[in-house]
């Protein structure tokens, strides 16, 4: 690639680039800013028009104009009476919570045995459950819902809930993460005479706190957004979790547009209020899954 | 305690003991594997060669009928092409776009976090709900777009520059702009997690890099294209894969963009995950439906296998 011509040494390399970058970089940095500014603009603005619009009555939310003149909650008083939202919200509550304590647990377990204990048939195991990864939802729902149907699952929780109790990608972070706790720390837990659940439970578990805050915030996001599957196996009016309650009434409500996005804030606001709290970690997990995967 | 002395007593050996406990710990889930994955991803590929009917004892043997059939139905070579259609576009425009964000977010000092946020949010937001917003931001006679559309053609009226002026748009119910205008959505929220994913690359990237480069008289686009570019080919494989995969089973966003007429008009939007659900659920076409995911998963399978040959290639620096 590059080959230097003469013998550079450390601080003439710093000399230079201390000379050249400052004063060059200002110019580049503002249009920076600028570029970003408006592309942030664009990637904000359907929630700002969102709620914009949820706020205006039936006939305003057709005329132009941006910003409505009287800001009124009917809508939101409207869908809530209307439809089943908060049953929705405690559904959709329970199905992410559950299926995120499963998560957290099972995942882990599995990715600890697979990362930290020695026995045969291990590579196997792993390489399968890794191809888990390659199968599209798509093709698990229709025996899914054969097996939920035979057994009278379909409109129950735990029809909605055991599709996701261990998804592979779960195990394969939190196997990422059990790699990185040195082997010798559970070699010396067995000589003192720990158990194994209590080398995973005590000395394992609390070492892969970042990991499984991870896991948590993306199975919990993960199975709130879900839609597919609870479409499928959670039709009844009340065991509708938000998403699919939000489509059906959408889909119901027809051209009531300012109940469509008074429903649609509910749906989004307060996920991106867990955002907004949980932004830094829920950012980090993204990058650990993405770069050390 | 209690298991060093069992050990002693029953005479096992540490190796065998640790197998014992790997499997004791592990056969709830390889049980689920099996039950929830593995055995229900057999299970659609014989029910695609299967009449369907609740008992399985009537099911009666076909073969590869319902792939013939597939293959000679007009609606599923559109739901095929839709759906390459989508990767085709979404996949280069949100990486292209976010790596350039992320290179931009890179360079500057102050707010990269904030910006970063902002960006990435879309990204978790339930894509049901976003398509409702993207409906009605696209809608004809009302939609956000439209009314853009016309204050710029009364503004290109008032200066005189009637060569300006551009039409409103029909969008979701155009057959020819309803799939880009579902594409636009998709990049919309897949886009920041390009940008997250880049920008963690690029700080790997050791500075010294760029300065010995530098030294050297490389210009900024030199920089990127023989620095950073070569040096983010392992994010920009995983880019790829994981959005390849996404977009293929898209579903959500179609559903809902355009509830009335899904997959509409003409079929132009449908996806052959919505395909799947209206053959196997509204029309109770079991068998048809399954070989229709079959297909999807031999996609996805073919990609993941290219994906993985090209991250194995070698690279020099």
């Amino acid at each position: 690639m590059v080959t230097s011509t003469g013998p550079i040494t450390r601080r003439d390399v710093r000399a230079v680039t201390e000379r050249t970058r400052r004063p060059r970089r200002r110019g580049p940095m503002i249009a920076a800013y600028v570029i970003l500014s408006l592309g942030a603009l664009l990637m904000v603005f359907p929630f700002i028009w969102m709620l914009l619009s949820s706020f205006k009555d039936a006939r305003e939310v057709l005329s132009p104009g941006i910003w409505p003149s009287r800001f009124t909650l009917t809508n939101y008083i409207e869908v809530v009476t209307r439809t089943s939202f908060p049953r929705w919200f405690l559904n959709s509550l329970i199905v992410a919570t559950a299926t995120t304590a499963s998560v957290l647990l099972l995942c882990s377990l599995v990715g600890y045995v697979l990362a930290r204990l020695r026995f045969p048939g291990k590579n196997l195991i792993f390489i399968l459950i890794l191809s888990t990864l390659m199968i599209p939802t798509e093709m698990l729902v229709i025996p899914w819902y054969v097996i939920s149907s035979r057994f009278d699952w379909i409109n129950t929780y735990w029809g909605l809930i055991f599709p996701g109790l261990i998804p592979g990608f779960g195990v394969f972070l939190m196997r990422q993460f059990f790699q990185t706790v040195p082997r010798d720390l559970f070699d010396a837990g067995r000589i003192d005479g720990v158990s194994e659940p209590g080398l995973f439970f005590r000395i394992g578990l609390p070492l892969v706190g970042p990991g499984l805050a991870a896991l948590g915030i993306f199975s919990f996001i993960g199975n709130w957004n879900a839609y597919l599957w609870p479409l499928i196996a959670g039709q009844a009016p009340s065991m509708r979790t938000v998403p699919v309650g939000i489509s059906l009434f959408s889909g119901e409500a027809g051209a009531a547009w300012h109940l469509i996005m008074a429903s649609s804030s509910l749906a989004i606001v307060p996920v991106l209020i867990v955002f907004v709290l949980l932004q830094r970690q829920i950012i980090e997990g993204v990058v650990l899954t993405g770069i050390k995967g | 305690m209690t298991s060093s002395t069992s050990r002693r007593r029953r005479g096992f050996s540490l190796a065998q003991r640790e197998t014992a406990w790997a499997y004791t710990f592990l056969a709830l889930p390889i049980f689920f594997f099996i039950a929830v994955r593995f055995w229900p991803a057999i299970q659609s590929f014989r029910l695609s060669l299967y009449t369907w009917h609740v008992n399985p004892d009537q099911r009666r043997f076909i073969g590869l009928d319902y792939y013939r059939e597939m293959f000679g139905n007009p609606i599923f070579h559109q739901a095929l092409k839709n759906t390459l259609l989508y990767a085709l576009v979404t996949v280069p425009i949100s990486i292209a776009l976010g790596l350039g964000i992320a290179v931009l977010l890179q360079s500057i000092a102050r707010g990269r976090g904030l910006f970063r946020a902002i960006y990435f949010a879309p990204y978790i937001t339930p894509a049901v709900a976003v398509a409702w917003v993207w409906g009605w931001m696209y809608n004809q006679n009302f939609g956000l777009f439209n009314r853009l559309i016309i204050e710029w053609w009364d503004f290109a009226e008032r200066i005189g520059a009637e060569w300006l002026i551009v039409q409103p748009q029909a969008f979701l119910r155009n057959p020819d702009t309803a799939l880009y205008a579902v594409a636009a959505v998709i990049i919309w929220q897949q886009l920041g997690f390009q940008v997250v994913i880049f920008l963690a690359g690029l700080q790997g990237i050791p500075r010294s890099y760029y300065e010995a480069a530098k030294i050297d008289g490389a210009d900024g686009w030199q920089l990127f294209r023989h620095i950073t570019l070569p040096l983010l080919n392992p994010v920009m494989v995983f880019a790829v894969i994981i959005t390849s995969i996404t977009v293929l089973q898209l579903f959500d966003q179609i559903v809902n963009i355009n509830f009335t007429d899904q997959g509409g008009p003409l079929n132009r939007t449908l996806s052959l995950a919505l395909y799947m659900f209206n053959e196997a659920f509204g029309r109770a076409r079991v068998g048809y439906a399954a070989a229709i995911t079959v297909v999807l998963f031999l996609i996805i399978l073919t990609i993941t296998l290219i994906q993985l040959r090209v991250t194995q290639r070698r690279f020099e620096y």
